[in-house]
């Protein structure tokens, strides 16, 4: 089987990978969203044409809101940004940018204060922290059975680094695209990667499944083959699943990042990167470090 | 095989059937109408932390849900169509102050909502200290010292009412408590003949009258702040203000979320169209791939999203943007059952096996991977919907649960129905054609 057989160069393309990614979190970290840091956005519509920047930017000065970011948003509109505010100073900054009898609407405004956001950044990590350990549990049940020639265990154990794998290269993305491209991390990210580790864990339990009932069926057939083929012959028995699953799932949210909203657009582009890693990590490093496992248990054993 | 393809056709006429339901409930008066989240139809969610440091553990909960009837009497008053107050149940991970949530549809103009609720009045009643007898006396002591709560607050309020002084003309305001408030002010009174029990409105001193005897039959006065015409109207309206209800606690408002109809119809609405054509797409994709089973996965997807929608509607599942995003991604993992299935089907039939036996294998086969596969995802909602600390992914974990769920219930009953009633009884050139796979 091809994927067993060179299964280091595939091994390499994700540590390279992994490596990057995690050069560029450590690098120039993640961009936190307001979801995390507290903060607050304003989005507003002007009825007329929109006056410039850098005189609302003034004119906000008085008001001490810290750094203002101000983004133009379709013909007459304007997102706003800044630390988090009561609404007495919510309200003084309405009256500063309706001044001079100039009509604008606010068509969303959202103020997270800092405390919230410090919770709901413990909280995501606490629920990746769940999440990896539920499953990790779960493969170690579902698998408790097999036994030889690598144990129950172990699948678990490939199964985190697989995960590790799925959450680094999303996250190395994000960490690319928000230096780059201003990319926030928030809460739909947290999510989103959550969602991968669900799907990526639906591939791996796929394919270890196959393993499992192959080795099932070499056994009652007394047939003797090498681990390293049965492993190789599982993969390419799910390879077209696997890919066939994954492309519908990416074509869905491929449509969605085009089409859908703007909130769910991140959401759904850190979905696809997550996917891909995930569908990449089943196939081409979960099953091949079966094999990789199982000879080193031999090389030790002699 | 008759009797399958009846059961098939029963099948689809329920599908169609939920489909129906699906559509015809789609009116503005229908109960049954998609329930959308704040963030989609436009409106204000506003969520509050409560200081409850002057309340003993065990009534926490009860003050708590004091604290909501009052904002829900004030927002009634405010005029707003289905109104959310609710008190956050705080899990167990989360923070341990209370904290309550409310939702305003339709209302986009926050601070007079803000306005609304926290400008209640926190009405108080405290001791002052024995030995106090003007102001000098207070410097350097702690407010708790000076001022003894008696617990006696707005919450035992029952009315209040705007009077005059018989004499003066002056302004006062009479206030009744209920039962529970009226015993308690009786006690208070009694025990503390001569002292001086302070009136305080959202944290100033409002009268300072001193108590000459026991008060039974539960009626107090707030005189002697009030003057003139201006005193009249303060009056006037703080009898308003208590009759809405005095807070019984104080409340700090932590974050704000308000979003305009328009930017929420734009969201539903390119929801819907992602929505239609990934399904589209998807069911070009699986026709062209898996043929006739192809075919009949994209009609089981079709079930699977009226199945979906109508399970939103009867549940009812409140939509938000990222709902609708766990939805369309729903869609496509929901083919994840059927493409097991199918490639089982296939490996079966070229195992030499008749059509109907590749097909009671391919599902037999199929169903623990489809079972353990599923159970992770489900696994990562459960764990999503407690730990969410936004509306937003909440509403995502709802629905991906329940995605999950259906494409599970659709996968085994719904495909395996229509692929044993379209099955051919000869394994000939046709069904092997139709039953084949890949673009050759």
């Amino acid at each position: 089987m091809h994927i067993v057989n060179h299964r280091k160069f595939y091994y390499c393309l994700s540590a390279i990978l992994i490596v990057l990614s995690l050069a560029a979190i450590s690098f120039w970290g993640l961009n936190l969203g307001m979801d995390f840091k507290g903060g607050s956005l304003l989005e507003i519509q002007y009825n007329s044409a929109r006056p410039e920047v850098a005189g609302i930017e003034a004119s906000l000065k008085p008001l001490a809101l810290g750094d203002v970011s101000i983004r133009t948003a379709g013909d007459n509109g304007l997102i706003l940004r800044f630390r988090s505010v009561t609404d007495a100073e919510h309200q003084s900054i309405s009256k500063v940018l309706g001044a001079d009898g100039i009509s604008v609407v606010e068509t969303r405004f959202s103020s997270i204060g800092s405390v919230l956001g410090a919770e709901a950044g413990r909280k995501s990590i606490l629920a990746i922290g769940l999440v990896i350990i539920a499953i990790v549990l779960f493969i170690t049940f579902a698998f408790r059975k097999v036994s030889e020639p690598v144990s129950s265990w172990k699948y678990g154990l490939i199964a985190i680094l697989a995960l590790a794998h799925d959450v680094i290269i999303p996250t190395g993305a994000f960490a690319i695209l928000g230096h780059f491209a201003g990319y926030e991390v928030d809460v739909l990210f947290v999510t989103a990667i959550l969602v991968v580790l669900g799907f990526s864990i639906h591939d791996t339990i796929v394919v270890f499944d196959r393993v499992r009932e192959n080795l099932k069926v070499a056994k009652s057939l007394n047939r003797r083959v090498g681990f390293s083929t049965l492993v190789g012959e599982s993969i390419s028995q799910t390879f077209v699943r696997s890919i066939n699953t994954s492309l519908t799932t990416i074509i869905a949210l491929t449509v969605l990042y085009i089409l859908g909203g703007e909130v769910t657009r991140h959401f759904a582009l850190t979905l696809i990167i997550g996917i891909t890693a995930g569908t990449y990590s089943s196939i081409f490093l979960a099953s091949p470090l079966l094999v990789t496992i199982e000879r080193w248990q031999q090389r030790n054993r002699k | 095989m008759w009797k399958r393809r009846m059961f098939a056709i029963l099948l689809m006429l329920v599908a169609v059937a939920v489909g129906f339901f699906v559509y015809s409930t789609e009116t503005a008066i229908s109960p049954y109408a998609f329930k959308l989240g704040l963030d989609l139809k436009g409106g204000t969610h506003l969520l509050y932390e409560a200081d409850t440091s002057s309340v003993a553990t065990g009534d926490v909960a009860a003050s708590m849900n004091a604290l909501r009837d009052v904002i829900e009497r004030r927002i009634n008053i405010f005029g707003v169509s289905e109104p959310v107050v609710q008190v956050s149940s705080g899990s167990v991970f989360g923070a341990n102050t209370p904290r309550l949530i409310v939702e305003l549809p339709g209302v986009t103009d926050i601070s007079k909502a803000v306005d609304a609720i926290g400008k209640t009045p926190l009405l108080d009643f405290r001791l002052v200290a024995p030995g106090i007898t003007d102001e000098k006396d207070i410097t350097g002591k702690k407010f708790d010292e000076t001022f003894i709560a008696t617990g006696l607050t707005g919450q035992y309020l029952e009315r209040a009412r705007l009077e005059f002084d018989q004499n003066s003309g002056a302004a006062e305001v009479s206030l009744s408590f209920n039962k529970d408030g009226s015993d308690l002010f009786e006690k208070i009174t009694k025990n503390n003949v001569g002292r001086i029990l302070a009136i305080f409105l959202d944290g100033d001193i409002k009268s300072m009258p001193v108590i000459r005897e026991a008060i039974t039959g539960g009626k107090a006065i707030i005189s002697g702040g009030f003057v003139g015409q201006e005193g009249r109207v303060e009056a006037r309206q703080l009898v308003q203000n208590l009759n809405l209800g005095a807070l019984p606690l104080p409340i700090k408002l932590i974050s704000t979320e308000s979003i305009g109809a328009t930017l929420g119809e734009q969201a539903v609405s390119s929801g819907i169209r992602a929505g239609l054509w990934s399904f589209a797409i998807i069911a070009l994709f699986l026709i062209l791939w898996y043929r006739l089973p192809g075919l009949v996965a994209s009609l089981s997807l079709l079930v699977y999203v009226a199945l979906n929608l109508a399970i939103f509607k009867l549940i009812p599942v409140t939509l938000t943007a990222a709902g609708i995003a766990a939805f369309i991604l729903s869609i496509g993992m929901a083919v994840d059952a059927n493409i097991l299935i199918f490639e089982r089907l296939r490996e079966e039939l070229a195992r030499g096996r008749s059509l109907n036996d590749a097909i009671t294998e391919g599902f037999a086969r199929a169903w623990l991977s489809i079972r353990d596969s599923n159970l992770s995802s489900i696994i990562t909602a459960v764990i999503l919907y407690s730990l969410a600390s936004t509306s937003l992914v909440k509403g995502f974990a709802l629905v991906f649960a329940v995605g999950v769920l259906v494409s599970m219930f659709t996968a085994i009953t719904v495909s395996r129905n229509l692929l044993r009633a379209v099955e051919f009884e000869t394994v000939g050139r046709a069904s092997k054609f139709f039953f084949g796979s890949g673009f050759k």
